[in-house]
């Protein structure tokens, strides 16, 4: 979905999605050329723990548990009392932090467009190059197989 | 047997880590290793841990690789004591393999695969040659060839399985509501589910799955397997926190993924069809997804209706010894003090003997033969 120019980089699922595929110092770096973001309060965490990965027999059937996966999260509220929640996998706190507070400012109009400008756009760009460099690699090993004919008559 | 248990050798053990902990690290002349090394070129070796440890996270894997000295069971056993340190916070929603951003797809049954094949970073084709010119990999340069990317094929492309499911040559999977078993809560049960027995298997000990799957192959419980399809690239994972209340993508992963097609099965409802078995693996792991879905097809023989006689048929057997941690501590416990429990072992022999020698006593002529 990231691939695609058309993508609404205002939907909350799409800039937490982008968020949490970064990682701390990128967004901090990021935040550098955006307004400051508000105080706030800590409702929850950060704190680290496990998801379960699910997946589905043969791809598409019943569900089953494959394993588990390390998360941060964090809750925070700022200061015009808006709620924010950061996901993100591995165990980075700061990170996880740094997600709730943009997803809280973002929800701001105030500060949504220079925001996403400053911080989601860019970040979202890097996620499209880094996939684009995978998939010109994946593409350099396309192979066709040929059948031989048989040299008996 | 009971265990009894026994103290000292306090200082014999804080030595034997002293040394452990020296040879570990090894000849202090050359650099140590950090973990980011080890993620960075020891990938496969963190995919089993990571898989084998049933905890996706790179840089632990990495962590217990080294402090393991490269033992990847002794690393797997470290990666799932750290788990149960750490709260489970949600269950994921179960990723779409369909969307996998595929680095490599092959399939071993179409030819011309639509959306076509593609090779990935493979070891298939090389000739396993030692490389003795390090110069060699010291000039790799960070990019392999790349295409010019071509917007016309897809990164995300279907299943080669679900081209045979359009025919209905191949048996359906029908997605089910109900809550999957997970080994993590609940232990081991039998009869064990499928849910039960993928999640048995893809924490499993990637030797014992192989060796099933080659012994299913040499004729214990054959089934007849293609590949279907072998894929492995990155997916998204997504998770629907309730204090949200829709769906997020968290950050991706990497899995493997093997749609095994195998022999037919049939009935007087329902015509032949093709069957399935199916590997699922954290990471690039080729072999792991091959052997889990050879095995999960085996395991399949009685609900599929075929003789339960091979020892990868016969669930029991192999989901209680393909855990390596479970396996490795019964077995290395072994080593630990037995004092006791040998002591009344001695005990019993040698009242034994008496009782034997006795006898012997009483009937000289055979006393002869026993060489006593």
């Amino acid at each position: 979905m990231l691939l695609d120019p058309a993508t609404d980089l205002r939907a909350r699922p799409t800039w937490l999605g982008i968020l949490a595929r970064a990682d701390a110092d990128r967004i901090a770096h990021c935040l550098t050329d955006a307004p400051a973001l508000p105080d706030f309060t800590r409702l929850r965490g950060p704190e680290t723990g496990m998801a379960m990965i699910r997946a589905r027999m043969g791809g598409s059937g019943a569900a089953f548990n494959v394993g588990e996966i390390t998360i941060a999260r964090c809750t925070i509220r700022d200061v015009t009392g808006r709620i924010g929640h950061g996901y993100a996998t591995g165990r980075d706190l700061v990170h996880a932090e740094l997600v709730a507070r943009i997803d809280a400012a973002l929800q701001n109009p105030v500060l949504q467009d220079r925001l996403i400008d400053a911080v989601v756009a860019p970040l979202a760009a890097e996620i499209a190059a880094r996939r684009a460099a995978i998939e010109a690699q994946a593409q350099a090993t396309e192979v066709k197989f040929f059948t031989l004919a048989s040299m008996r008559s | 047997m009971a265990y009894v248990a026994v103290k000292g050798g306090e200082a014999a053990i804080a030595a034997a880590h002293a040394w452990l902990a020296r040879v570990r690290r090894g000849d202090t002349r050359l650099s140590a290793i950090a973990a980011a090394q080890i993620v960075a070129q020891l990938g496969r070796a963190v995919d089993r841990v990571m898989a084998e440890g049933a905890l996706y996270d790179p840089q632990l894997a990495a962590m217990a690789i080294l402090q393991a000295q490269g033992d990847l069971i002794e690393a797997a056993f470290l990666v799932r004591a750290y788990r149960t340190t750490l709260p489970r916070l949600i269950d994921s929603d179960p990723v779409d393999t369909a969307a996998m951003r595929t680095q490599r797809r092959i399939s071993a049954i179409f030819k011309d695969l639509p959306g076509g094949q593609r090779l990935g970073p493979t070891t298939d084709y090389t000739h396993r040659l030692l490389e003795f010119d390090i110069s060699a990999v010291a000039a790799i340069k960070p990019d392999a060839p790349k295409a010019d990317p071509d917007p016309a094929i897809a990164a995300t492309l279907p299943r080669a399985t679900d081209l045979l499911g359009a025919e209905s040559l191949i048996e359906g999977e029908v997605p089910s509501l109900n809550e999957p078993i997970d080994l993590t809560m609940s232990p081991l049960a039998f009869p064990a589910s499928r849910d039960e027995r993928l999640q048995a298997l893809a924490r499993g000990d990637e030797g014992f799955l192989l060796a099933l799957g080659y012994s299913t192959q040499r004729g214990y419980g054959h089934t007849h397997p293609f590949v279907g399809e072998l894929r492995m690239g990155a997916v998204g994972l997504r998770i629907t926190p309730p204090e949200l209340g829709f769906a997020i993508d968290i950050g991706d992963i990497i899995l493997t993924e093997c749609q095994m097609v195998n022999q037919f099965a049939g009935s007087k409802t329902t015509p032949p069809q093709f069957t399935r078995g199916y590997g699922l693996s954290f990471g690039h792991a080729d072999r792991r997804a091959m052997s889990m879905a050879l095995v999960d097809r085996a395991m399949r023989a009685e609900e599929l209706g075929e003789d339960v006689s091979a020892p990868a048929q016969n669930v029991e057997f192999v989901l209680s010894h393909c855990d390596n941690i479970e396996a490795t501590g019964f077995v290395e416990h072994l080593k630990l003090p037995h004092h006791v429990d040998f002591q009344s072992e001695l005990e019993t022999i040698r009242a034994m003997r008496r009782e034997a020698q006795a006898t012997k006593g009483a009937a000289p002529d055979e006393a002869d033969n026993a060489g006593l």
